[in-house]
Formats: structure tokens, sequence, C-alpha cells
């Protein structure tokens, strides 16, 4: 299968060719009701990732809650 | 915590933002702790209804770092999403944008900074970015200067809550400048939270007396040498202030008043 390079949270991923973000979040075991998630700039619905094809170069941001003042 | 009322009458006196209740009036920081148990246990000894928290990336190599809401769960307390260690207001935005998505939120702390030394606020931006976040639905409580003129445009700006600093961040100066306060105080019914820089429980006293009706407190509980007497001791003077405040002390006077009547001396 093909494969394309993605950013993942600053990191380079290699992930197969169509694939999409909820599959991306699953491999890295993510717990979805804890995160945001943003993909090239833009927050996304965690409803439909599903229907968020990773493309080259995309640029994924995941982010949570920490401590903090 | 509760009032007595002249006719013997039990009242809560709650902390009220953007129509929600809250107990109590000391909301806390979760950041700086030793771990993430020191930290819960430091929030549950100080009482505190609200805790701050910071939006970060999620460590996607290391899963086993444990998580804040695994230990402070945000079904009992409330999540204020802060947006410490954004510069501007493009970041500030991205960032509260991203903690509403996780799960909801709508009540925030903005806080913009300006200078990465003195860590004070950039009014500017952080006026730009409460303008545009209240736009979107959001109740923004701003962390501020001590400056009753920037006050008042974040307020007619539509901020939920006004913060302005005791002195900087993590400083533990305490309040450096009451008079300030107090004017921004006498010109406001917006909830007054002092945010930043207080280094004991006395300054947190202070900070009620003066009529504020809260305080934020995260460096000097997490980093006191006893955390966890700390969370109490602030938790005890947020109440002993509001008491103090709202009981209306006695007039100073120049001379001695003696406290035994002078009648009747033998």
């Amino acid at each position: 299968m093909k494969k394309i390079k993605i950013k993942v949270n600053g990191k380079l991923k290699t992930v197969n060719r169509n694939s999409n973000l909820l599959i991306l979040i699953k491999n890295l075991k993510i717990q979805l009701k804890k995160v945001a998630i943003e993909m090239n700039g833009e927050i996304v619905n965690k409803k439909k990732l599903n229907r968020i094809i990773l493309k080259n170069n995309d640029r994924v941001e995941i982010v949570h809650f920490i401590g903090g003042g | 915590m509760f009032i007595l009322l002249e006719a013997g009458k039990l009242t809560r006196d709650n902390l009220v933002i953007a129509n929600k209740k809250f107990s109590s009036r000391l909301i806390v920081g979760t950041g700086k702790y030793k771990n993430m148990s020191e930290c819960a246990k430091a929030i549950k000894l100080s009482g505190a209804d609200i805790v701050t928290v910071a939006v970060r990336r999620v460590n996607i190599t290391d899963k086993k770092k444990p998580l804040l809401m695994d230990y402070i769960d945000p079904k009992k307390i409330t999540y204020l999403p802060n947006t410490a260690g954004c510069f501007n207001s493009k970041d500030a935005l991205r960032t509260l944008r991203l903690a509403r998505e996780i799960g909801g939120w709508k009540l925030v702390k903005l806080e913009v900074l300006g200078d990465k030394k003195n860590l004070f606020p950039e009014m500017i931006e952080t006026l730009k970015s409460t303008e545009i976040l209240t736009k979107e639905g959001f109740k923004v409580m701003v962390y501020c200067n001590d400056d009753p003129l920037m006050a008042k445009r974040l307020e007619n700006s539509g901020a939920s809550a006004i913060m302005p600093l005791a002195a900087p961040i993590g400083s533990g100066l305490g309040i450096l400048n009451k008079v300030n306060i107090k004017i921004i105080r006498s010109q406001t019914k917006l909830p007054l939270i002092i945010d930043a820089g207080l280094g004991q429980a006395s300054d947190a006293v202070m900070a009620m007396e003066l009529g504020c009706d809260g305080v934020l407190v995260n460096t000097a509980i997490a980093k006191a040498k006893k955390p966890f007497d700390m969370a109490l001791a602030f938790k005890h003077a947020v109440i002993s202030g509001r008491k103090s405040f709202i009981s209306g002390r006695i007039e100073k006077i120049l001379m001695g008043s003696p406290s035994s009547p002078t009648e009747g001396i033998i």
C-alpha cells in the first residue's frame, strides 16, 4: 500500500494513503472525548473524522488540557 | 460559604460568574505541582470549584503520561481553559476555540502576555480578543493590568469578569496597587477577581477586604514548602477576607478609644 507523509503535533508520521483522521486517532490510541483536533489550521468536527481523508503534507494538531495557571 | 443575615437567617454567599453560581471564591491553577496527585489533593483541600487549565499538544510518543482529566474530574470541578503562553490575539483565539471543541467549554480565561520577562498583559491584544470571543459566545474572564481605564474598556467589550493582576505572574509580591484595585471595584459590578502575584494567605485576605469577589492562585500554593497546608490557608483566607469585607470594618481614628467603660472606675 502506498504511503504518505503527514505531520502530527509537529512530528513527521507516515500513514497509508487514503486513510482518514479517525483511523489516525484510533491508531494513536487517543480518547476522542478528551481532545480537540485541528487540520491544517482549521478545527475539525470530531463527529466527522472518518470523512476527512489524509493527504500528503497535512498538518494535524491534537490538543488536550494539562495543568496550568 | 454562608453569611448570617440580620434576621438570624443563613444565606449562601456565592460567587456568580456569567449567571453560574460557585460556592468557593477561590480559583486555583493546576500548574507547577510536582505531580498530578499532589495537584489533585491540593485542589481538594483548597475547596475551589474552578481550576484553570492549559491547552497543549497531546504527547503522541509517550502515552503513559498521566492525564489531568484522570485526576481532576471536569464533571465535579469547573475547568477554566486559559490562554497562558499566548503572546498575541491570534494564538489566544486559536487556543480557546480548541478548548471549546474539547468539550463545550464557554467560560474561559483570556490571558495575552506582552513580555516574556515581566509577563505583563498585552492589553491592546487582550481587548481585541475579548471583543471577538464575546461575539462568538464565549464568557470571557479577562486577565488584565490593574488599570481602571482598561478595566472599563474590557467591561464595555463584554467581559464576564475582570481579573487584574496583584503583581507579575508567579512573583509572590502581593497586591502592589491597592488604590487601583479599589477604584476598579468602585466602578464595576462585574466579578472582580485578583489574578496573579499573590504570595501568601494574607494577600488573599487583603484582596477580599478590598472588595474583590475572588482570587486566583497557582504558584503560591503549588510552590509553597507545604502545598497542602497552603491550599488550606488560602481557603480560609478567602473566607476570612470576604467575611471581614461584608461585616463592615470600623472607622480608623488617630487616637486611642478604650474598650472598657470609663465610668465606674475604682
